[in-house]
């Protein structure tokens, strides 16, 4: 898909009227159109090969790739070296920044440095804690958290200052995004939640996987009597489960992931669980793009990016449109 | 003791009610507090401050107190010290992400907020980052002077 005020590959476009980044992510949601974004594993290497291929594999398929920092606490390559790489080929990057490992100097130091590569979407996580990773004796930092860094990240776009009120000779243009799990307690507050990051500032949403439609319906309806569908763009995070054995184990030791027994009991009764679980997850999105509210959806295809490009040809949510990518 | 804390969201509304009138009542004081100086009641009143919110709520003395939007609940006891809400990493019984066996801050802090009854606004109300040069210092004094500085303002 080309817009008509397309630059060289690599630059990044117009910023349009109403509109507060320069990036392909906010033109085709503010256009309308149900938005595919997938998420890439960074490799624990320094080659940056490893990287373009990783990102290839969504070539045509999705319209913003989201960069991970550290997710479950394990180290791998930075998401700010990920975006750097991804958005010199002209790929539309949505880094995501966690408050685990950096206070509020590296945080507003690395929005900088990614906006000028080329960054037009950011994601404020809390982060997981640093437990669940491989470096369980390091330090959390969680000096800032995701309400108040969509905040400051708000005031570096719209006020043009960091957070100590120093100006900032040129503000980054960024969509600002924030994540949303409907299905971890406290379930009356969730909805309140949304409605409080919108008003820190968020723009769009990416929620944890959803395996259970009706737990999402719910979620849904109570975020549009909160009158937040105008406000935000919501895309639910899906994935396909690899098999019933390591849905079980996501189960009990991902944090925030909710996996009923039904989807446990149709993965085991399959023939091909692998298969099984793309299948779920093509279910699950042609359930969801039906709800009032969702402008997109957001595929964790974690250790299966290759099968991202199957998921999206089977729901063809995308219908005729194909989004850009360097390889075309 | 976290019994102690859970004893303190559940009677959130009468705690809340209490230290509405302290701080009432330090307003009224201010001259005397001025005319004895802040600085040196600093000590003494974070001793104390310290003692009675480190009791009741398990207090982390943050020193940016709160309380009365939480549900009377400290957020400093969350492991990742969110001060505006819980993760997404809260347990499918309410547990929390990084130690189990205690009870999400926030989930309890919800519960609080109910019965403080204000629960759509006050815990609404955008928690700025902390300042950790405030770090063992007196909220209640800080508030004080902040309230008789807004009423001057008025």
């Amino acid at each position: 898909m080309l817009f008509e005020d397309e630059p060289n590959s690599g630059e990044n476009l117009p910023i349009l009227p109403g509109h507060v980044s320069p990036g392909r992510f906010e033109r085709v949601l503010r256009s309308g159109q149900f938005a595919v974004t997938a998420e890439i594993a960074p490799p624990d290497s320094a080659d940056p090969h490893e990287v373009y291929v990783r990102a290839s594999s969504f070539d045509g398929y999705v319209d913003a790739i989201n960069a991970t920092d550290g997710s479950g606490a394990n180290c791998h390559m930075s998401s700010v070296g990920m975006c750097a790489l991804l958005t010199r080929c002209g790929y539309s990057m949505i880094m995501q920044i966690s408050c685990r490992d950096k206070n509020r100097i590296a945080m507003q130091g690395d929005v900088l440095g990614a906006s000028a590569m080329g960054v037009s979407n950011i994601l404020c996580l809390t982060g997981d804690g640093v437990q669940s990773g491989d470096h369980p004796e390091a330090k959390p930092v969680f000096d800032m958290d995701c309400m108040t860094s969509l905040e400051m990240l708000r005031g570096m776009r719209d006020r043009g200052q960091f957070l100590s009120g120093r100006t900032i000779t040129s503000p980054p243009q960024i969509f600002l995004g924030a994540a949303a799990n409907p299905f971890a307690p406290p379930f009356d507050y969730r909805p309140l939640r949304l409605a409080k990051k919108v008003a820190a500032g968020a723009q769009f949403i990416q929620t944890q996987y959803c395996f259970n439609i009706e737990m999402l319906k719910d979620y849904m309806s109570k975020v549009r009597d909160q009158g937040l569908l105008e406000k935000v763009f919501i895309l639910p995070g899906v994935g396909p489960l690899a098999s019933a054995k390591s849905a079980e184990w996501i189960r009990n030791n991902v944090a925030g992931v909710h996996i009923p027994d039904a989807i446990i009991k149709r993965l085991s009764g399959a023939q091909d669980q692998k298969q099984e679980g793309v299948n779920i997850c093509i279910d699950m999105i042609n359930q969801i793009r039906e709800i009032e509210g969702a402008s997109g959806v957001h595929i964790m295809a974690y250790k299966q990016e290759h099968r991202v490009a199957e998921i999206v040809e089977k729901t063809n949510v995308l219908g005729d449109r194909k989004p850009w990518h360097p390889n075309r | 003791m976290k019994t102690m804390r859970y004893w303190s969201v559940r009677h959130a509304r009468g705690l809340h009610w209490l230290y509405q009138g302290l701080e009432t009542l330090l307003v009224f004081l201010h001259p005397v507090l001025n005319w004895v100086g802040y600085e040196r009641l600093e000590t003494p009143f974070s001793r104390l401050e310290s003692a009675v919110k480190g009791l009741l709520f398990d207090s982390q003395s943050c020193g940016q107190c709160t309380l009365g939007n939480t549900g009377m609940a400290c957020p400093m006891n969350c492991p990742k010290t969110l001060r505006n809400g819980p993760c997404g990493g809260v347990r499918a019984d309410g547990g929390c992400e990084i130690q189990p066996e205690m009870t999400c801050v926030w989930v309890t802090a919800w519960e609080g907020s109910q019965k403080l009854g204000n629960q759509e606004s006050t815990i609404q109300i955008i928690q700025p980052p902390l300042d950790v040069r405030n770090k063992g210092t007196s909220a209640w004094l800080r508030a004080t002077r902040k309230k008789v500085a807004e009423n001057h303002a008025v």
